[in-house]
């Protein structure tokens, strides 16, 4: 066991993967020498070599195609995009082809890449540097979409996502990559895709986040526990595609509240599905509306005013009130 | 301070072969008799194939697809060049390459009829499915390219594209890309002048596709794109570069596309008349023909021949083609994941039950 946080544990993920198959390369910009500027892939340009461990040129769009060919003739690349702000460009690749090699040719050809991103806001960053867009690669047929919350879950989806025989979209949450330590294994493993976890049991109602708002939730939880308010249930969504409707559900059906929280914008966000599903298969179920916490329909703005954006953890434990009490 | 010459660059054009069908001996590839005329069975089949998916695309019996009349020269020469393991990543204006490429054409037409499965093609035929979304696809060749070199296999990738397509952004790219990683990729431009109605000069202001090479740090030359020789030629040599660990090429097949864009297109309203007049006089076709007759190759008898093998074969390939069986509803699900997600599980049963077709 070692004490990790959450870019160590990526870091770890990527060289257990690089080490176990030679197949495995990591490309983007500045992931070789430079070790990425959030240096997840530190080290392993020197112990992997310039064939595993790739500067590329500058070029988003030109990261994932190549990727693309790569991983048709037999590669399994891990593309790093810089940020997740960057991504767009990249997002015609992802849709136009990544996606849908494998229902294009009817199986003949697959797509087994990994795009990984630090994702999200809260370190205080640049324009472009704090998106949350998980919800326009969710949309996507053909693609996964993963956002660990966590160290162990971040060195084990990343392991599963790099073996997975499809393309994935791997969100890293920057605000957290070094805000928590936890003991995660030395040994290789795997958090399998597709499975959504309860992190925090509860009876009175289910809070579903992903990704940094998991922290959140769990914090707002122990608040209210402590208030003598509620006894709050926390799911970890984990993966948004294929999402693991189950969890949601049996936990919605025992707890009958739910509340989605995401920090992407409200409208069209990934919240609206979860909410969608609820109603549509536990309505009977439900005490409260379902409701959503989330980032306003507002660009993500920079420093001053990024806290306003965010949902807080004051403004979740008023959310999870209001629903109690409705 | 000195102002110096930086760099001075010329850009070369190949032509093997002239109207007449004369050929510049010193150019002329070193092609067997057999090899001519197999080309020549090739261009022939392929242009009887275009003419009679056009009518069974009048007829209803075949959906939206985009011509190859005039182009016959630049892609199949093109796909002649090619050796055993070497990948082919089209765009969509490619059926004779893939003929050449041993594709089963029922397969091509069952794509074109609105069927997936049509691009299945056999395991291990290294040809990547036809791609829609113009400029996008020639990255994935330098990404094969790289695998290919990486794995130490001495083969090379042709991509195929338009003259529209070097507008796109992945073009740029992709060429920066294959230069910085020296893939083993021959890009292969079929200028044919039109973008559906967009011309050749709105597409650029330079005076050639080939000389966009200059920039990237790799050769580029263009080529007489209907006389298939010197496609061939020059492609051969391009791919061979490759597979010796010399980098990538572009090649500017010069040529014109005679057809409208696609069967839903109609050319008439934009393109002057004489200018397809102009590039019917250097049809790539008539023009090896015109050479196989001189040699001695091609007689009255021998095209006939020919002509009547193609027919043949057309048949067959609209028999096959019609005989393919629509897919069942579910196959919409199948494809998009190696396994299933329960998700769509849920919508094919769903889908399913609402057919009368429930598990």
């Amino acid at each position: 066991m070692a004490d990790l946080n959450l870019v160590e544990a990526v870091r770890e993920g990527l060289r257990q993967e690089l080490a176990r198959d030679r197949k495995v390369v990591v490309l983007g910009e500045d992931v070789a020498k430079d070790g990425g500027v959030f240096r997840s892939t530190d080290g392993l340009f020197e112990q992997f070599g310039p064939e595993r461990v790739i500067d590329t040129p500058l070029a988003e769009s030109g990261i994932v195609g190549m990727a693309i060919g790569m991983a048709v003739a037999g590669y399994r690349p891990v593309a790093e995009i810089q940020f997740s702000g960057f991504v767009y460009p990249a997002y015609d690749q992802l849709v136009s082809h990544a996606s849908r090699l494998r229902n294009r040719s009817r199986g003949l050809y697959a797509c087994p890449l990994v795009v990984r991103m630090p994702y999200g806001g809260g370190i205080r960053a640049l324009e472009h540097h704090s998106e949350s867009m998980e919800a326009i690669f969710a949309h996507v047929p053909g693609l996964k979409v993963v956002i660990p919350s966590n160290p162990y879950d971040a060195k084990g989806l990343l392991a599963a996502a790099i073996r997975d025989p499809d393309p994935v979209i791997f969100c890293e949450p920057a605000r957290i990559y070094r805000a928590v330590r936890m003991e995660v294994p030395d040994e290789a493993y795997e958090v399998p895709l597709g499975e959504a976890k309860v992190v925090r049991e509860g009876v009175d109602i289910s809070v579903i986040a992903w990704g940094a708002l998991v922290r959140t939730a769990r914090q707002a939880a122990e608040q209210l526990a402590q208030e003598g308010v509620c006894d709050v249930e926390v799911v970890d969504v984990r993966t948004l595609s294929p999402l693991d409707t189950g969890t949601v559900l049996a936990s919605v059906q025992k707890t009958g509240r739910a509340l989605v929280v995401h920090e992407a914008s409200r409208t069209g966000g990934f919240g609206a599905e979860i909410a969608a599903q609820i109603q549509e298969q536990a309505l009977l179920q439900l005490q409260a509306p379902v409701r959503r916490v989330a980032g306003s329909d507002v660009i993500p703005p920079l420093a001053k005013l990024e806290d306003y954006f965010q949902p807080s953890m004051n403004l979740l434990v008023n959310e999870i009130r209001a629903t109690m009490e409705f | 301070m000195p102002v110096t010459n930086l760099m001075t660059f010329n850009v070369s054009r190949m032509e093997v072969m002239d109207l007449d069908g004369n050929v510049d001996a010193g150019l002329m590839p070193d092609l067997s008799p057999e090899q001519v005329a197999e080309l020549y069975g090739i261009m022939v089949l392929t242009r009887r194939l275009d003419e009679r998916m056009l009518k069974l695309q009048r007829q209803g019996r075949l959906g939206t697809f985009a011509r190859v009349l005039g182009q016959e020269a630049a892609h199949i020469g093109a796909a002649y060049a090619m050796r055993e393991g070497d990948w082919l990543v089209p765009a969509f204006r490619e059926t004779g390459s893939f003929i050449v490429r041993g594709i089963p054409v029922e397969r091509v037409l069952q794509y074109w009829g609105g069927d997936e499965w049509g691009q299945h093609f056999p395991e291990g035929s290294r040809v990547l499915p036809v791609s829609v979304p113009v400029g996008t696809h020639m990255l994935h060749a330098v990404g094969i390219g790289w695998a290919m070199k990486q794995d130490r296999e001495r083969v090379a990738v042709l991509t195929v594209f338009g003259d529209g397509a070097t507008s796109e952004g992945d073009f740029h790219e992709a060429m920066n890309f294959a230069a910085v990683f020296q893939a083993p990729a021959v890009f292969l431009c079929q200028n044919n002048h039109w973008a559906i109605s967009v011309p050749y000069g709105r597409q650029t202001a330079a005076a050639s596709i080939a000389q966009k090479a200059i920039a990237y740090g790799m050769p580029g030359i263009q080529v007489d794109g209907n006389d298939v020789f010197a496609v061939y030629r020059v492609v051969r040599d391009a791919l061979d570069r490759a597979r010796n660990g010399e980098g990538p090429t572009l090649v500017e097949a010069h040529t014109y596309r005679m057809a409208d864009h696609t069967t839903s297109d109609d050319a008439r309203k934009y393109r002057p008349p004489e200018e397809t007049a102009y590039w019917q006089e250097r049809d790539p076709l008539e023009r090896l023909a015109r050479y196989m007759r001189r040699k001695g190759l091609l007689d009255e008898a021998r095209e006939a021949e020919t002509l009547a093998r193609a027919e043949a074969e057309v048949d067959r390939v609209v028999a096959a083609y019609e005989a393919f069986p629509a897919p069942p509803p579910d196959d919409l699900f199948a494809h998009l994941y190696a396994e299933m997600t329960p998700a769509l599980r849920a919508q094919r049963d769903a889908l399913l039950a609402a057919l009368g077709e429930g598990e």
